[in-house]
């Protein structure tokens, strides 16, 4: 499937990767990240992305301390294909 | 090939690039600087690398990094050096790594001073480093015995992944003899464990710290293993007339080389005197010495220091026949009379 | 630029070697700044693509689990030792990329000499200095680089320079020296500080890659759980108080000066290594001995003894050295130890056709003795039927023993003549040649270029020698 530009930039979050320091909340200028009700699997409160409003800025991705826990797709990322 | 007349410590570090060492890290301290001095000297001419740290302390850590590339490599000092370097010695037994060192004993406690001596043992044979860790010991007693055990240290060192130690006193460590230095080692051994640049998709750890408790005895264990095959296999000893022997003499090093003129002697006085010289401290001859009790009326152990290897000897004889000690501490050498005196007494 | 910002590859997938559940987690608690220098520093090794040459060295501290995470080759330290530790590995292996990451505990307390050393010694590693302020992994204790007033579990009424003096300053204390290329301090923070420590990383790494020399870069970090503070305190009580004392900046940076070379890696030869080693390959002389001193001259025990300077070290080692070309089992023994003092000097020579036993000399059946006060010492100590050689331009005695055969030789005044007294000793040596036909000496002038090193004294102290025999033989 080809990638959409629409669809990116975005911001991912793998919820059991996050130790919930916030870190990333609050350097998001665009406010675009919170704090998650539930908890994850080592008992924190994940950041979580609204869906919507990521500009690719990768602020969040250099301020969260785990290396696997945010992954940042830029404008114009295009998908590998995928067989 | 020719001999060549040269002091001990010269001799190790020639037999140690012969062993394809190409690496030195040290520290200056009497009596044992010629090693570094001979490396300084000798290395840069052979494409090796003389350092000479900031301490102990650094030299052998130098010595750690550099075992970690699978290359071989040495350090040298003497007994407050040896302090010194303890804990990097663990950790070079923890993490496996083969590396030799060359330890030159003086006086002490303390500062002591820098005549001979031989009261490292218990710090070097029994460890001295923290941990369950064991150490090949060789002691060689003439200059062409510093050459050959130095270059066998690397040999098994590298075969155990292990420290090896060369363990002389100053008198051996400073007195010329000649000496007939063997072949260069032509390839040292492919290290298929050690950090390389080539690592591709693999990643290689030296490493001794493991905080699962399971773990960490499973490695103690590999590692005891490890060192029973060594007390199989790599028991080293000398005797010297000791087929009728009844009273058998112990020492190593430079007090070895005054027992054989004791022995020489007191056979000349009708006594039927024997040498057993251990070259290997550990793994100690202890079956060969315990063997031999039984045909013996007695033992005297002789050593340069307060008594650490009559340890050994009590434990391999266990009471079966009279040990008997005879040391001198400030760094004097007993003579040949002096021990014929004491064995006359017993 | 990648259009994707993901886990770095030299990160483990699967964070195998980590005890425990969790393995696709760090151990780090949450808001540690070195999860966030771990991240730059692999994403330069990828960017770099040198991940297959890299070394990280993990020396004890919370980063002392590195080797969990990054995908090099990984070396664990003792505490303190990463830069000599580095040091080995690098010299060993001078083409890899040798990375030292170190707490400020690490580097500034136990380690601060090897940190100091290795950078006078420009060794061309680089190093990564995490300055937290405390001692993270052992439960928030000081560190050389805790604060004035900052209150740890081991000062617990704040730090007290009266007590525990001031904060260490390493990058302004490795900028003073010479070697270092490149000091840099940085602060975790907000992006536009983060990513100024995204550039020091790189910059530290490029400095290794083009081969020019020691780089080191600070970084100010924070650690929520020993300071007792969210994320975000922590953050800000860094930007507020930390850089304070330790102002950010570039203390030092030569890069631009040096060449980029390239690293050769160490190559194992024994070419020539005989020659390298000044071992001789051919006998130089007969295997046999052949000459046959009367039965009293036989295997001597000597001992020679004079002031330091009349070059009995010398003598001894001329009849070991002669000796052995002879064919004697030889040993020499220089004064040493508790009977080195005062000046004066001796040595114990053997020269044997049986193995030699005690190479200490106890009871000579030969004393040199070259002055009066080694005389009296040792005369006492020489054989029954023994032999003294003296000194009759020093001693104005002869020996008291009748036991023995005593002979005297003005050897200085000998020497004298020659132009030189230093050469009293040869003419010594010559004596005893002379006198017990233990050498002959052609086999001693051959041997004379071993021991004496300046070729322009060897006619002198050839004369010396047959000036010595010429004297007993007449």
């Amino acid at each position: 499937m080809a990638g959409n530009d629409q669809e990116y930039p975005k911001v991912v979050i793998r919820e059991d990767e996050c130790k919930g320091c916030g870190l990333c909340i609050v350097s998001c200028p665009e406010n675009v990240l919170f704090e998650q009700k539930h908890l994850n699997r080592q008992g924190f409160h994940p950041a979580g992305y609204k869906g919507q409003g990521c500009t690719g800025c990768t602020f969040c991705f250099y301020q969260c301390p785990e290396p696997g826990a945010i992954t940042v797709y830029k404008k114009g990322y295009v998908e590998e294909e995928v067989s | 090939m020719a001999k060549q007349l040269i002091k001990g410590n010269e001799a190790v570090v020639k037999g140690a690039i012969l062993a394809g060492c190409r690496f030195f890290f040290g520290y200056p301290i009497t009596p044992a600087s010629e090693i570094a001095e001979a490396a300084a000297f000798y290395m840069p001419r052979v494409g090796g690398t003389f350092l000479q740290a900031e301490s102990e302390v650094a030299s052998i850590n130098m010595v750690y990094g550099a075992a970690s590339g699978g290359v071989r490599v040495m350090t040298a000092s003497s007994s407050p050096g040896i302090s010194l370097k303890l804990e990097g010695i663990s950790y070079c037994a923890g993490s496996e790594l083969p590396m030799v060192l060359v330890d030159i004993m003086r006086g002490g406690p303390g500062l002591g001073n820098i005549a001979p001596a031989q009261a490292d043992y218990n710090q070097i044979v029994k460890g001295g480093g923290h941990g369950n860790y064991k150490m090949p010991v060789l002691a060689p007693n003439s200059a062409q015995e510093m050459c050959d055990l130095t270059m066998q240290a690397f040999e098994l060192a590298d075969q155990y992944l292990n420290p090896a130690v060369v363990l002389a006193d100053g008198f051996i460590g400073q007195m010329m003899e000649p000496v007939e230095f063997p072949r260069a080692v032509e390839k040292i051994p492919d290290k298929d464990w050690a950090i390389h640049t080539d690592l591709k998709d693999e990643s290689r750890l030296i490493s001794s710290i493991d905080l699962e408790p399971e773990m960490l005895e499973k490695h103690n264990l590999k590692l005891q293993k490890k060192y029973r095959e060594i007390e199989a296999n790599h028991v080293q000893y000398e005797d010297y007339k000791i087929d009728d022997a009844k009273i058998i003499l112990i020492g190593y090093g430079v007090v070895s080389r005054v027992l054989y003129s004791a022995v020489d002697s007191l056979r000349q006085d009708g006594i039927k005197a024997g040498l057993i010289r251990p070259v290997s401290l550990w793994p100690f001859p202890k079956q060969h010495i315990a063997d031999l009790a039984l045909k013996s009326d007695a033992f005297l152990v002789v050593e340069l220091s307060n008594g650490q290897m009559v340890d050994d000897v009590r434990l391999a004889i266990n009471g079966v026949r009279p040990v008997h000690f005879y040391n001198r501490m400030g760094g004097m050498i007993p003579s040949p009379e002096e021990i014929c005196q004491q064995v006359k007494k017993l | 630029m990648a259009k994707v910002l993901q886990k770095a590859n030299s990160f483990y997938d699967i964070y195998e070697r980590k005890s425990g559940m969790n393995k696709d987690i760090t151990h780090y608690c949450p808001g540690c700044g070195h999860g966030v220098l771990h991240k730059l520093i692999a994403e330069a090794i990828d960017d770099f693509d040198i991940r297959d040459r890299t070394i990280l060295i993990s020396p004890v501290g919370c980063s002392v689990f590195a080797y969990y995470y990054f995908r090099v080759g990984n070396i664990q330290a003792a505490h303190g030792r990463a830069p000599a530790v580095a040091t080995g590995i690098k010299r060993a292996m001078p083409h890899s990329i040798v990375i030292s990451y170190q707490g400020d505990g690490d580097l500034a307390a136990i380690g601060g000499n090897n940190i100091m050393q290795a950078a006078n010694r420009g060794e061309k590693i680089t190093v990564f200095f995490v300055n937290n302020a405390i001692y993270g992994m052992t439960g928030g204790q000081m560190a050389p680089t805790t604060i004035v007033g900052q209150k740890t579990t081991t000062s617990p009424y704040g730090r007290k320079p009266e007590n525990e003096g001031y904060p260490v300053r390493m990058c302004e204390l490795i900028s003073t020296l010479e070697a270092p290329l490149y000091v840099e301090r940085v602060a975790l923070g907000d992006p536009r500080h983060t990513n100024k420590v995204r550039r020091a990383v790189r910059r530290g790494l490029k400095n290794q890659i083009e081969n020019k020399g020691f780089s080191f870069v600070e970084v100010l970090s924070v650690c929520p759980s020993g300071w007792k503070m969210t994320s975000e305190q922590a953050k800000d009580w860094l930007q507020e108080e930390m850089v304070k004392y330790f102002p950010l900046g570039v203390y030092k940076d030569e890069s631009s000066k040096v060449e980029t070379t390239e690293a050769k890696p160490h190559v194992f030869t024994i070419d020539n290594i005989n020659e390298n080693l000044s071992i001789p390959t051919r006998e130089s002389a007969s295997d046999k001995v052949e000459k046959k001193p009367q039965q009293q001259y036989r295997n001597p025990k000597l001992i020679i003894a004079g002031f330091g300077g009349q070059g009995v070290l010398m003598l001894g080692l001329g009849l070991a050295q002669a000796g052995m070309e002879a064919g004697y089992q030889v040993s020499w023994i220089p004064s040493y130890g508790p009977e080195m003092r005062g000046g004066t000097a001796n040595c114990h020579v053997n020269l044997s056709t049986e193995r030699i036993g005690s190479p200490t000399v106890s009871q000579p059946s030969l004393l040199i003795a070259m002055n009066a006060p080694s005389l009296d010492k040792f005369e006492k100590q020489v054989v029954k039927n023994g032999m003294i050689l003296y000194n009759t331009s020093l001693i104005d005695k002869k020996p008291e023993r009748s036991d023995i055969e005593s002979v005297g030789i003005p050897a200085t005044e000998i020497a004298d003549e020659l132009g030189n007294t230093r050469v009293a000793n040869m003419v010594v040596l010559g004596a005893y040649i002379g006198l017990t036909g233990i050498l002959d000496k052609k086999t001693l002038f051959q041997a004379l270029p071993k021991f004496i090193k300046r070729n322009a004294m060897i006619p002198l102290n050839e004369k010396a020698i047959e000036r010595g025999i010429e004297f007993v033989q007449k």
